[in-house]
């Protein structure tokens, strides 16, 4: 009945050949990697100042150039992939932690009032800004990292419940939970055992495209200095930064700039060609 | 010929024509827009403390009885002259005679009396008390006369007079100042758009010398990305007080502007907290100002705009000592100063509120305190929060913040400042201080005042704030300095 997650070879050789989940892979790849590598190495100290050497464009020392404070761009990137990927990562745990027990519990109890309440609820905080929530927490509890996550987690919860739930209610009259309901089986055991391994695939082409959109939340708060304050460098704040230094220094906008479109882009060509891998409609037309 | 839509329509195309034709010609530009960064909360210059309400309305739209002339110095104003008597107790102002309130009520010696006594009484709302504080009565001699008689001699009376916070008043029209300022300056109030804009324009009773502009804008834009983009498109004509450095490089490669690099009242320092432990140890504050170094922070936040300061107090004045020696960059002797006081593992706030000054200067501040091992937490407040959390609660360790009144060393000798200071000594000094009347004693004691604020390392002192503004090379007349909060548009012109 459940799929086995280790792709077969078939799969491996499909994958291999679909060029945008190719591309999307190795763009996010090299920003993890960067991320992981500036925990133990980053060409200079990114909170080190030298404001003798401030605003100098790219050069051989300075791969990225320095920014108003002559701190090393490249570093500040590196450790801003870490803040921006483990933002992102832990928010994306919470909307699936949270989301996707919600959707399966909702989804064993189809048309129950407790279906009703939880998805409804769902409804709530999905029909509110996303953005304007996440300003909404920071703004209450205070600016800060720890925050930001939590703000953008919780409007990943809907997402997920709904997803989970949808992809639920299809199965749950399939002949083979029907055969684990007549085993004996209760519904959370047949939720966990028999819906969650077939949602899965969905789950991770979801938790791909919602990864990029954290990233961009993230960026968004850390713009208008709700997210990670400083020192701890930061895409968006990088950016806010060189808002009235455009001019003098662009290389100041245009990295972390590029860093955001990049892993972004990344992400969703990633997204993409997994749903294209893992959706069999889609797979037997590419044919 | 109604029926007929073509010919309505070049009936109104002919109607715009004429519109146009009769416009007259572009005369002599009469009219000013100047930046401002901050809005101001209110537009009563004797009811709130912010900068932003002075910069409005100071001279524009309130006259006092003296007057900050550019320079600095004090002029008459709505007294045209004064006796001071043999004991320094009673003065006695002569009033110009004929003024009028915006209103159209006529302003005598009640007004002044109204107003002073408003001022110093105990529910009255200044911000600044203390200047009325010496008052013991106001006498109404006769309408053009007004006799103030002081409880002890006080030497910076006539320039207290000349704050923005000493304006006068009518009675009738006090209470709603807040919203509609009414005053007897050379400009009327027009319109405030919340927001965007305080519209101002001229007052054809004005009592003084007539002045050249029809109307003045205020309009508040608070990032410097859209005041950058708006002085270069020409929507704004003036921005005194330019928020962002960094663009005035550009704006100084352009002939169409003029980049004026005066000095402000503005001692930009690290506040501390002095009764919050470790800060109400001395050794922890001198660690804390030996760990700075100023020069970073002037060219790292102000791009070189900025003057050192080693105590709290103006550059430009005759009385300043130097005392940035005293406090030098020295992190070898801050950590030994830490050790000493037996402290270690430190980790204080930073609560930044957003000028650039302050969080530009806050990130070199903290990666400073870095380097000699104190932590710090940096928090980025709005203004509204500052005022709440540190002002008022004293929730903080440090802040940064640019004291730009005139003269206000007198704050540290206040108990409940948010500093904390409020040393005896210090306050004898001031006692002193405001009793003196002659000029070499007086500058004695001012240097007395600095030098003790320094040795208790009261606050680390970082710079004095430049007034870096940028105008039309063609506007003539906006002060090059900043002796007091004030956009004076009295004597501004346009260059024919």
């Amino acid at each position: 009945m459940t799929r086995s997650f280790a792709p077969d070879r078939s799969i491996l050789k499909m994958a291999l050949s679909h060029r945008s989940l190719v591309i999307g892979f190795l763009l996010t790849a090299f920003f993890v990697l960067l991320a992981l590598l500036s925990l133990v190495w980053t060409p200079f100290d990114p909170t080190k100042l030298s404001i003798a050497t401030k605003l100098k464009g790219p050069s051989f020392d300075h791969w990225f150039g320095t920014d108003h404070f002559g701190r090393d761009m490249f570093s500040m990137i590196m450790v801003g992939a870490r803040v921006s990927i483990a933002v992102a990562f832990v928010a994306v745990g919470i909307g699936i932690g949270l989301g996707v027990p919600l959707g399966l519990y909702a989804a064993a109890r189809r048309g129950s009032l407790t279906d009703e309440i939880i998805m409804r609820g769902n409804d709530l905080v999905f029909a509110f800004p996303a953005l304007l929530l996440a300003i909404m927490i920071t703004a209450v509890f205070g600016p800060g990292a720890i925050n930001a996550i939590i703000a953008i987690g919780i409007f990943n919860i809907p997402v997920f419940a709904r997803l989970a739930r949808g992809a639920a209610l299809s199965l749950w009259t399939r002949d083979f939970v029907l055969a684990a309901r007549v085993s004996g089986k209760g519904k959370a055991r047949i939720s966990i055992e028999h819906i969650l391994p077939n949602i899965a695939n969905l789950l991770i082409v979801q938790g791909t495209i919602q990864f990029s959109l954290a990233i961009l939340a993230e960026a968004a708060l850390a713009y208008v200095g709700l997210g990670a304050q400083p020192p701890l460098p930061s895409w968006g704040r990088m950016l806010a930064d060189a808002q009235t230094l455009i001019s003098l220094a662009p290389h100041m906008a245009l990295f972390p700039g590029f860093a955001i479109i990049i892993t972004v882009l990344g992400l969703n060509l990633m997204g993409d060609g997994l749903r294209d891998l893992y959706d069999p409609k889609l797979r037997r037309g590419r044919g | 010929m109604t029926n007929n839509p073509i010919a309505a329509v070049a009936a109104s195309i002919l109607a715009l024509g004429l519109t146009l034709g009769v416009t007259p010609a572009m005369a002599a530009k009469m009219d000013v827009t100047i930046g401002m960064q901050l809005e101001p909360p209110n537009l009563d210059p004797t009811g709130g403390a912010a900068a932003a309400i002075d910069e409005v309305v100071y001279a524009n739209v309130f006259e006092g009885l003296t007057r900050f002339g550019a320079d600095g110095s004090i002029l008459p104003a709505l007294a045209h002259s004064w006796e001071i008597s043999e004991d320094g107790l009673t003065y006695t102002f002569k009033l110009h005679q004929g003024v009028k309130f915006h209103d159209g009520s006529d302003f005598d010696a009640e007004d002044v009396k109204f107003s002073l006594d408003r001022a110093r009484a105990d529910e009255s709302t200044n911000a600044q008390k203390a200047l009325f504080a010496d008052i013991a009565s106001v006498e109404v001699v006769d309408p053009a006369t007004v006799k103030v008689t002081l409880s002890k001699p006080n030497g910076s009376f006539l320039f207290n007079m000349a704050w923005g916070d000493a304006v006068i008043v009518a009675p009738e029209t006090a209470a709603d100042n807040a919203a509609k300022p009414v005053g007897t300056g050379p400009f009327v109030f027009a319109e405030w758009v919340k927001g965007d804009r305080v519209d101002l324009t001229r007052n054809p009773d004005y009592w003084g010398d007539a002045v050249k502009l029809d109307h003045v804008t205020f309009k508040f834009i608070s990032d410097p990305t859209a005041a950058f983009a708006a002085m270069m498109a020409g929507d704004i004509d003036a921005y005194p007080a330019f928020p962002a450095p960094e663009n005035l490089v550009q704006f100084e490669a352009d002939s169409r502007f003029l980049v004026i690099n005066g000095s402000s009242e503005g001692e930009t320092i690290l506040a501390m907290n002095n009764k919050k432990p470790p800060l109400d140890n001395i050794l922890v504050r001198q660690a804390i100002a030996h760990a700075i170094d100023r020069q970073a922070i002037i060219d790292g936040a102000m791009f070189g705009y900025g003057t050192p300061i080693g105590t709290h107090f103006a550059p430009h004045n005759p009385a300043y000592v130097d005392l940035t020696a005293q406090s030098a960059h020295d992190p070898e002797q801050s950590r030994a100063l830490l050790a000493e006081a037996g402290v270690s593992d430190l980790t204080l706030s930073l609560k930044l509120p957003p000028p650039s000054y302050a969080r530009r200067g806050g990130e070199i501040v903290a990666a400073q305190l870095r380097e000699v091992g104190i932590n710090v937490d940096i928090t980025n407040v709005e203004w509204a929060q500052w005022l709440e959390d540190v002002f008022k609660a004293k929730n903080f360790d440090l802040t940064i913040v640019s004291h730009t009144e005139p003269m206000d060393i007198g704050i540290y000798a206040r108990d409940d400042y948010y500093f904390q200071y409020g040393d005896p000594e210090f306050k004898a000094i001031m006692a002193d201080l405001d009793k003196a009347t002659d000029p070499a004693k007086r500058t004695e004691l001012m240097q007395a005042a600095q030098k003790k604020i320094a040795d208790d390392y009261v606050n680390a002192y970082l710079f004095q704030l430049a007034r870096a503004g940028v105008i039309n090379a063609k506007l003539k007349g906006i002060w090059p300095n900043s002796p007091t909060q004030a956009n004076d548009m009295t004597g501004v012109y346009w260059e024919e």
